[in-house]
């Protein structure tokens, strides 16, 4: 697709940028001491934090990822917005105030407060640099692909603005400006999707949708006899029934000396020809879309309704809907998703999208995208561990944890919590509707499904897609802000004052904590620009599990297993941690990666949980139970305590 | 050390009372998790079911959203009671 620069767009985020740097440097002048920066000094309101967690929470993976995800494969997408929002009912149920009530600036201050142990301070210092710098990666990475269609700028300028500004904002002021960007940023994301849903029902469905006043294009269908001769006047064969295109269910055909594929559908007496679009990657890397360059814009946006039905009648569009009504109608129509297949033709390496009318009720339960019907047992085991990491994963994650910090009370923890549960939550059902807008609406760039959400707010005007666009890019500020000061404690606090033995004062502390910041930062910008091309959603499942493997067990066993050791702890962040790590780098999407076939690889599954977790919690059992002696003599934090 | 609360804490004679609660809760809210997984990892197809006009898959995610609300407000109501009887 070809994008064109909205000067609106570049204006809102100039003025964002610009406001988010002088509501640090203005905070700044509040924050010297320790707690200041690294906790807000405590004192952030309980609704004011909850809506930060929003903020930290929907990242670049939740607005873009999943809204992408769903416009592509329907619920499957949807099942993530499901398992990260149950992740916080652990986080309030089980986490949010023994970590407020153990805890100081960072996650391993709450893990260490009964034992004052070296090998915690480290292996939790580790975990917590590794985890948010699993996280920060697709964070950087969708900085740069928002760059591109909102101020015209490649993708390393994207991924060096959003790594200057963040550091700058948490190297002046801390957690208390980090707090204050995710609020506002949290609130305006939440009222801005809510805009584009009501606009999406307004608009309601169609089979021929609008798109900012430019026509869909008409995608069309032919026959052809058995022995493919093309009923459409002008067309000619190119490669026909006994080329590889054929093998993979197409046919390739010249009309006015312009090349296209075609999907092929046996019929009784011949043929049915779908067009569909193709991109070619030729052996020196040009790309050509639908055999144009891309400015050429031959590479249309898609995703419509083929037959629509309301109330048991076929209907052309639905006009204003309510969003029971808009499902039910989705449910009983007939969606156009797109299929991809890869097909080497000589030397160049083409990459087909065909459409796949699908049922509505297909469209909305699982299966589109994971493998649930007719699963073997790895395939259930897949879907089983990713929705075992997106339930633990949440209350796992370093820049949640330390959000605990900057509110005054333990109930102020609590309540923060339902805020966020409150703002979370509506947000993902926002989720579907924005999602089931792209896949009908004719946003969808097939490449890049990513830009769906901003590309929807687009079809309703420059103007939405302008906020919405630059809130995209918020959402990415944000919550890199929250993963750099989460960085910079585990350095600074964690490891230079506590492991180390530093003794810091305040003032040096924060100077600390400021320098980890920008180190982290260049690290950031650094992957960021390596990580270029990686798929957003596939590095944030990583973080989770992770996270999930790496600090939950640790952190549930201590607050409910009065054997639990400092030695027990560690191992059990080490094990979880290289575990999660070491099964991922052996997974089949990895050997794809390293250019390998992915039935060579040494597992058959992708998702870690399930394996990495157990290993964590019998690893922190059997160590503590080999290290009694150790237990402090404290009141423990269990139920019975 | 740098460990303890960012800022001083009160006794909280709650506490007990209040963790048994969550756990009592975050085990109702898991099996219900574990229910809904379960259904999509072995009968995806039930989930294509109409249920009051819509697919049993829409009702069920908007049902664990909403429940986990309403779990959330009553742990609430629940802990702020009993954080007023025990610490007054």
């Amino acid at each position: 697709m070809v994008y064109t620069q909205s000067p609106l767009a570049i204006g809102l985020f100039i003025t964002f940028v610009c406001f988010v740097l002088g509501l640090s440097f203005y905070l700044a002048r509040r924050t010297s001491s320790a707690e200041g920066y690294y906790a807000a000094g405590g004192n952030i309101h309980w609704f004011t934090n909850g809506i930060a967690f929003a903020g930290d929470y929907l990242s670049a993976a939740s607005f873009l990822g999943i809204c992408g995800m769903i416009a592509t494969a329907g619920y499957d997408g949807w099942m993530y917005s499901i398992g990260y929002l149950a992740g916080w009912v652990v986080a309030l149920f089980l986490v949010a105030e023994p970590m407020k009530r153990l805890g100081k600036y960072t996650f391993t201050d709450a893990l260490d407060s009964k034992f004052n142990s070296k090998s915690i301070q480290l292996c939790a210092a580790i975990s917590t640099l590794l985890v948010s710098v699993f996280y920060l990666i697709p964070q950087m990475v969708g900085a740069g692909v928002l760059v591109q269609p909102l101020l015209g700028l490649p993708h390393w300028v994207g991924v060096c603005i959003v790594g200057v500004v963040v550091t700058i904002i948490v190297a002046t002021a801390g957690m208390a400006s980090t707090t204050y960007v995710q609020f506002f940023k949290g609130a305006l994301l939440l009222i801005m999707s809510t805009v584009v849903v009501i606009s999406v029902l307004t608009r309601g469905l169609s089979t021929a949708p609008e798109n900012n006043g430019q026509p869909y294009h008409d995608f069309k269908s032919m026959t052809a006899t058995a022995n493919l001769e093309i009923s459409e006047p002008g067309y000619s064969v190119v490669a026909g029934l006994d080329s590889a295109f054929a093998e993979a269910g197409f046919v390739k055909l010249a009309n006015d000396g312009k090349e296209s594929i075609w999907q092929l559908n046996k019929t009784d007496d011949g043929y049915t020809l779908e067009e569909t679009l193709y991109v070619t990657e030729m052996a020196d890397g040009t790309k050509l879309f639908n055999g144009s360059a891309k400015e050429e814009g031959a590479f249309f946006p898609v995703g419509h309704v083929k037959e629509l039905r309301m109330d048991g009648q076929e209907v052309a569009a639905t006009g204003a809907v309510g969003p029971l009504a808009y499902l039910s109608a989705l449910k009983d129509s007939t969606i156009v998703l797109w299929g991809k297949k890869y097909i080497m033709d000589g030397a160049n390496k083409l990459t087909v999208y065909y459409q796949k009318p699908t049922p509505g009720s297909r469209v909305l339960r699982p299966g589109l995208k994971f493998k649930v019907d007719n699963a073997t047992g790895t395939q259930t085991f897949n879907f089983v561990s990713l929705m075992l990491a997106l339930f633990c994963g949440t209350a796992a994650l370093p820049h949640i944890l330390i959000r605990y910090y900057t509110v005054p009370s333990q109930a102020a923890a609590r309540k923060s919590t339902i805020v966020a549960i409150a703002a979370i939550g509506f947000f993902y059902i926002l989720t579907l509707f924005l999602g089931m807008g792209a896949m009908t609406n004719g946003v969808i760039n097939l490449t890049d499904n990513n830009m769906s959400a901003p590309l929807l707010a687009l079809s309703f005007g420059v103007v939405l897609f302008a906020v919405i666009s630059s809130l995209a890019f918020a959402t990415v500020l944000g919550t890199v802000s929250g993963l750099i000061v989460a960085a910079s404690g585990a350095v600074a606090h964690d490891l230079m004052d506590n492991f180390l033995g530093m003794n810091m004062s305040d003032t040096a502390k924060v100077r600390a904590g400021k320098i980890a910041a920008i180190v982290v930062g260049c690290i950031a910008i650094y992957l960021g620009i390596v990580f270029e091309g990686m798929n957003v959603s596939f590095l944030v499942g990583w973080a989770f599990a992770v996270a999930a493997s790496a600090n939950l067990p640790a952190i549930l066993m201590l607050l409910f297993w009065s054997k639990t050791t400092g030695k027990g702890i560690a191992a059990s962040i080490i094990v979880g941690l290289f575990t999660s790590l070491g099964l991922i780098l052996i997974s089949p999407d990895m050997w794809v990666r390293y250019g390998l076939l992915p039935q060579d690889a040494p597992i058959s599954f992708n998702s870690p949980a399930l394996i990495s977790i157990p290993a964590s919690i019998i690893a922190l059992v059997v160590v503590s139970l080999m290290t009694q002696k150790d237990v402090p003599i404290v009141a423990s934090e269990s139920a019975g305590a | 050390m740098g460990h303890g609360p960012a800022v001083k804490l009160g006794k909280d004679n709650a506490a007990a009372y209040k963790t048994k609660l969550g756990v009592s809760m975050f085990i109702v809210y898991t099996i219900v998790y574990a229910i809904f997984v379960g259904i999509n990892a072995t009968k995806p197809k039930a989930m294509e079911n109409i249920v009051m006009g819509q697919t049993a898959a829409v009702l069920w995610g908007f049902g664990l959203i909403a429940f986990a609300l309403v779990l959330a407000v009553i742990y609430n109501h629940l802990c702020t009671k009993a954080e007023v009887k025990f610490n007054s």
